[in-house]
């Protein structure tokens, strides 16, 4: 028996409103599989199991508002009788669903209107007593609400990261350029024969790089918690993502250094337009170990981060450009970088971000790394 | 293709990415990305849009010449034809 929790979405996230369950009790989930949706600060996020089990008990309902870590739901592990576990769940029946907050009864076509607009379905009233709230109530909500939350939740959301940030984490910054010539001219030749859909993005080799040069420096990459570094085993890279409306996500690439390129490019590709259709999944937020800032298509020479706690490293991309590089000896005109790196300096010294930079340098002239 | 079905054909490729494009105030001769602040991955999604649309495939090699808006219609005129 295993207890599905509300995750967090970061160190800057206390709670999420349960929004509806994909699943029932008695109902087989993988691994991954998306079994509920909670609206938290960065929008409407698709929960997933992270065990294999059958769904036991929902302990949580619609509407009901939950702390990051209160159980959501009980799940049976293999071999185990769902109904039994069921049963047996003395949390569950013991503590039941807080009567301050009952279950809002309304469409899901009204919901999901409702997170779009950051409007609180418990303070919405259905036009006719009794009946379910509709899309229509919900617009009509809006109306009467001067401003969406919904941005404004975002908004505080980074202001509290990002003030924890600065007032916590002794950051250091290293910057160097970049040649990316060869690596450009490599990534023509290998987009050349494919498909436009599958075309490959420098900015998913150039996190590709990023991950594999983070192998020899593991001191950037990893939490900082209850005062000492802890490193992490794989490497997940936060990648900050601008949405057109305003603000900003930061969807988690799994195991970076172990993807293939094309992999890479479609795992980037999923967890952008998740970002950017507002429909990202617990596990696009979770556990990134370090972030990584491509502010470079933006027009920016060079990106001087804000490490995004509890991790210890933000790498910076700037723009590319044309800019006059000495070769042998002669001034001749290449393709450059601007990377930065903003690093706590109670995890790591200069030396260590140096030595990261150095070898992205290195790999940049190798990107056909395996 | 009329120039008007091509310049619909495109204004509604950049649309389906950038919703809020506003192609009135958009400058003809001027980059579109950074008018309309597309970054590499949705200058990628609008080219597959055209794709769809129109399909014609544009190379990587020829980004340069896709940049502004005049630009993007002529280079499609020709392909389209």
């Amino acid at each position: 028996m295993h207890e599905l929790t509300m995750p967090s979405f970061g160190a800057d996230m206390d709670d999420g409103v349960l929004v509806e369950w994909h699943v029932q009790p008695g109902r087989a989930v993988q691994r991954g599989e998306v079994v509920a949706v909670v609206e938290t600060q960065k929008g409407a996020i698709d929960v997933e199991a992270w065990q294999p089990g059958t769904i036991a008990r929902l302990i949580a309902e619609p509407g009901q508002r939950l702390t990051v870590g209160k159980p959501l739901a009980l799940l049976a592990g293999d071999g185990e009788d769902w109904k039994a576990v069921a049963a047996s769940a003395p949390n569950a029946a013991a503590v039941p669903a807080p009567p301050a907050a009952p279950a809002v009864r309304a469409s899901p076509a009204a919901r999901k209107r409702a997170g779009e607009l950051g409007i609180d379905l418990a303070k919405v009233a259905a036009a006719a007593p009794g009946e379910p709230i509709s899309i229509a109530d919900v617009e009509r909500a809006a109306q009467a609400v001067p401003q969406a939350s919904a941005e404004d939740g975002m908004r505080a959301a980074i202001a509290a990261a990002m003030t924890h940030s600065k007032r916590e984490i002794p950051h250091y910054y290293l910057g160097c350029e970049v040649e990316v010539e060869t690596a450009h001219r490599w990534l023509a030749q290998f987009n050349e024969p494919l498909p436009i859909s599958g075309r490959v993005l420098f900015a998913a080799l150039a996190l590709r790089l990023v991950a594999l040069a983070l192998r020899e420096t593991p001191q950037l990459n990893g939490q900082f918690v209850d005062g000492r570094f802890k490193p992490a085993t794989a490497t997940h890279l936060g990648v900050v993502t601008s949405l057109r409306r305003g603000g900003l996500v930061v969807p988690t690439v799994h195991d970076a250094d172990r993807l293939t390129l094309p992999a890479l490019m479609a795992a980037l590709r999923k967890s952008i337009e998740r970002a950017r259709s507002g429909r990202l999944r617990s596990s696009d937020l979770a556990d990134s170990t370090v972030t990584v800032s491509n502010l470079g298509d933006l027009g920016v020479e060079t990106v001087y981060g804000v490490i995004y706690p509890p991790q210890v490293a933000l790498i910076g991309l700037g723009r590319v450009a044309q800019r006059p590089v000495v070769r042998d000896g002669a001034v001749v005109v290449a393709r450059t970088m601007n990377v930065t790196l903003a690093a706590d300096h109670r995890a790591s010294d200069g030396l260590v971000g140096a030595r990261f930079l150095a070898r992205l340098r290195e790999l940049m002239q190798h990107p056909e790394q395996p | 293709m009329t120039p008007e079905s091509l310049r619909q054909a495109v204004i509604d490729a950049v649309r389906a990415i950038a919703p809020e494009a506003n192609f009135t105030r958009v400058r003809a001769d001027a980059s579109l990305r950074e008018q309309l602040d597309i970054d590499s991955f949705d200058f990628l999604n609008v080219l597959i849009q055209l794709h769809t649309r129109l399909g014609v495939d544009i190379p990587e090699a020829d980004y340069a010449k896709v940049a502004t808006l005049d630009d993007m219609l002529a280079y499609l005129a020709r392909r389209v034809a």
